[in-house]
């Protein structure tokens, strides 16, 4: 009740505020250097976002608590460590970012209604944001409907493109084709045996899977299992794993499911020093979980690792370990979710403005050449063009770099003859 | 499918199902026992009994980090300390939860439902607050790991054998316990009469105190021994919650024997089953011969009889 009277007061001030944005046009036609450090706020900022003359503020939207906490975690660390290091440098645009953070709580509702409150009450100029698919299908609309900006790290499995979000992890293509060409040519693999969590990624994945090695790899896929999310037991899929004699067991089962199908792997006497097994949802922070011991030699496939050697990673992982403890591990997500802020402040500084629909024109095309990762772009389809890379799990919990693709990958979130 | 395989083969797989059969029973067992004895005997709805056995699993994780910094050399034994220290704890705060909620909720068992749902939630955001929202990985001893190379293509998991082996073990002590014991005789009067039990001169309140504590240690030890095969992480319990409904309830509430019969059904039919099909399809099928059967007997399994 008594939110009512204030907005009462606040709208004709806003609607004042809107009256004043009309004459932008004619400020822009000012000589730019009367504004050279920090443009002015009516300029840059046409839409009521939530922009002052010091301050811009985002939104900050995962799960801290429920069960995807585990996976979200390392997400929200990286994009408060890039929104820390984007303020040292001076900001965006000479404004210092301000985040509000939300808790989705790990419930798809939860997280459409909070990203409406970041939209409508906070008026936040973009939104990191999202970790499972079924979260970011429940954000989508809201996001459309209000014109905001997303910013989503994880790899999904594509069939998705939006003028509100960038995609800022890999799609199901350029995480999978790359790492089952290696395998074929590396390890003479003509068998594979699949076996997933049972939701719509990992079938999705295991479908571009399939065709490819049916069609291209000219192979066979033996078997394509899947159990539901949070199973625990895998006895009877590693006897047909055992029966079958793949070449290559191809897996995305995911969750605590992952530490229960990797300790039981190794139990039942599988030695992955032997058999292949190349994996498309374990990171580091998995890792952690399940145990170094249990899943050393096996090949995960993705765009980052935490053992990467270049000099953007080398400053990365330090940085990141200070903020966030010494033990702390980096997965792939975590540095797509780090890329979030950073490829936000490169478009708002190339439209030379926070409007959504500049930003949306902007972004393809924008370069960051400080990502962990190596230089990644933005493609006209809103995903990033980025490498591909196979690492082999080590008893540490470390990925040692075994293939990187020569060149980026193209984003092909509508994969024609794969669906 | 099975024409491309020589006999040999199918002969292993099939020594090596049966073994995966009984591994899943053991589990079964081994996580609805507690959950047996406080939902059968005292007729409460523990919703955070995967909480408890979690808590079994974090004390395991912080012995064997103790073991690897002060006692190395003594690292390969710790999990057996680890074990007693588990249902001590699990069972401290099952006594403690009792003391402070569930005693009085006897007379509202639905309510008790709700209650110990919230608890579940509380008990996840502690672990969340203490240990961290990242899973643990709890290291093991190496004898521990690995499989017992039978023939070249039957290998049994040594974990595997550890729980099958764990669970025969708590299984006679709590049969023991309930059946011949002193104490298990007035567990059981308390649970048929309450009052007629207190006029007899039972402490009935300590009585109940004792059981809700034991329920939950054993729990405290099924998630100790969990560490081998699952994840640890703030809510992990959450993964066994429902199986170990199921198969208590599928058994019939207040019989031991029911629950064993439950958990062995349940497990060979879903292990069966995945081997057949997917592992999706094998869980839907095997949770419809449950409603099926609980229709046509809804006291499940095995039940007491007694006058109503």
């Amino acid at each position: 009740m008594s939110d009512e009277p204030n907005k009462g007061l606040l709208s004709p001030l806003r609607r004042k505020l809107l009256m004043g944005m009309a004459a932008v046009p004619a400020i822009t036609m000012l000589p730019r250097a009367s504004f050279a450090q920090a443009p002015a706020t009516s300029a840059v900022n046409t839409t009521g976002l939530a922009v002052t003359d010091t301050e811009v503020t985002v939104g900050i939207l995962h799960s801290a608590t429920g069960t995807m906490a585990i996976s979200e975690t390392g997400s929200i660390e990286a994009e408060k460590l890039a929104i820390e290091q984007i303020n040292a440098m001076g900001g965006v645009l000479g404004r210092k970012i301000k985040f509000i953070q939300e808790d989705g709580a790990s419930d798809w509702p939860t997280f459409a209604e909070k990203a409406k409150k970041l939209l409508v009450n906070d008026k936040v100029a973009a939104i990191m944001g999202c970790w499972t698919s079924a979260s970011r299908k429940a954000v989508l609309p809201v996001m459309e409907q209000y014109n905001g900006m997303l910013y989503y790290p994880t790899f999904y499995e594509g069939l998705e493109q939006s003028k509100n979000v960038i995609y800022t992890g890999q799609e199901a293509t350029q995480q999978i084709l790359a790492g089952l060409n290696w395998i074929a040519k590396e390890k003479g693999a003509k068998s594979f045996f699949f076996i997933g969590s049972d939701y719509i990624w990992p079938r999705t994945s295991n479908k571009i899977a399939r065709k490819h090695v049916e069609n291209v790899l000219k192979g066979k896929v033996v078997g394509e299992e899947y159990y539901p999310l949070g199973n625990t037991q895998f006895n009877s899929v590693i006897n047909k794993i055992k029966l079958t004699k793949p070449d290559v067991i191809f897996t995305d089962v995911v969750g605590g499911s992952n530490v229960a199908f990797y300790k039981q792997l190794k139990a039942a006497g599988i030695d992955l020093s032997k058999q292949a097994l190349l994996t498309i949802s374990v990171t580091e922070d998995e890792i952690d979980g399940i145990g170094g011991e249990n899943i050393a030699g096996a090949y995960a496939c993705m765009k980052y690792f935490q053992s990467l050697d270049n000099p953007n990673n080398k400053a990365f992982v330090p940085a990141f370990k200070k903020m966030w403890g010494e033990k702390t591990v980096i997965g792939d997500v975590t540095q797509a979710a780090y890329l979030g802020p950073w490829l936000w402040k490169l478009t708002v500084e190339k439209a030379g403005s926070f409007d959504i629909d500049k930003i949306a024109a902007a972004s393809p095309g924008v370069e960051f050449k400080g990502a962990p990762e190596g230089y990644v772009r933005i493609h006209e389809n809103h995903h990033l063009w980025s490498k591909t890379r196979v690492g082999r799990a080590k008893l540490d919990g470390q990925f040692e770099l075994i293939y990187e693709t020569a060149d980026l990958v193209e984003p092909d979130p509508f994969p024609k003859g794969y669906q | 499918m099975f024409g491309d395989y020589s006999l040999g083969d199918l002969g292993s797989i099939f020594v090596m199902q049966g073994f995966a059969g009984l591994i899943l029973f053991s589990v079964y067992v081994l996580m609805a026992l507690g959950l047996a004895i406080i939902f059968g005997q005292m007729g409460v709805i523990n919703m955070a009994h995967g909480e408890f056995m979690i808590l079994g699993a974090y004390v395991t994780w912080m012995t064997s980090n103790l073991f690897q910094s002060y006692l190395p050399s003594l690292f390969s034994g710790y999990f057996f300390l680890a074990m007693i220290l588990a249902f001590l704890a699990s069972g401290a705060l099952g006594m403690l939860v009792e003391w402070v909620l569930i005693r009085h909720l006897y007379k509202r068992p639905l309510d008790t439902l709700l209650a110990t749902w919230g608890l579940s939630l509380m008990l996840q955001q502690a672990y969340r607050s203490v240990f961290g929202a990242r899973e643990v990985g709890v290291e093991l001893p190496q004898w521990m790991l690995g499989s017992l190379h039978v023939t070249d293509s039957i290998e049994v998991p040594i974990n595997g054998v550890f729980v099958m082996g764990l669970t025969v073990l708590i299984t006679l002590g709590v049969a023991y316990v309930m059946y011949k014991s002193r104490w298990g005789r007035q567990v059981r009067a308390v649970v048929q009469n309450r009052i007629m039990a207190g006029a007899v001169g039972i402490n009935t309140e300590k009585v109940d105190r004792y059981t809700f504590g034991l329920g939950c240690g054993i729990a405290g030890v099924a998630g100790s021994a969990f560490t081998m095969i699952g994840s640890t992480g703030p809510t992990s319990g959450q993964l066994y919650i429902v199986d170990t409904f199921l198969v208590v309830v599928f058994g019939g509430a207040a019989s031991l024997l029911g629950t064993i019969a439950s958990a062995f059904s349940i497990s060979q039919t879903q292990s069966t089953l995945e081997f057949f099909l997917s592992g999706s399809m094998a869980k839907v099928l095997t949770l419809l011969a449950v409603v099926g059967i609980l229709m046509l007997r809804p006291q499940g399994l095995f039940a007491l009889k007694v006058r109503k």
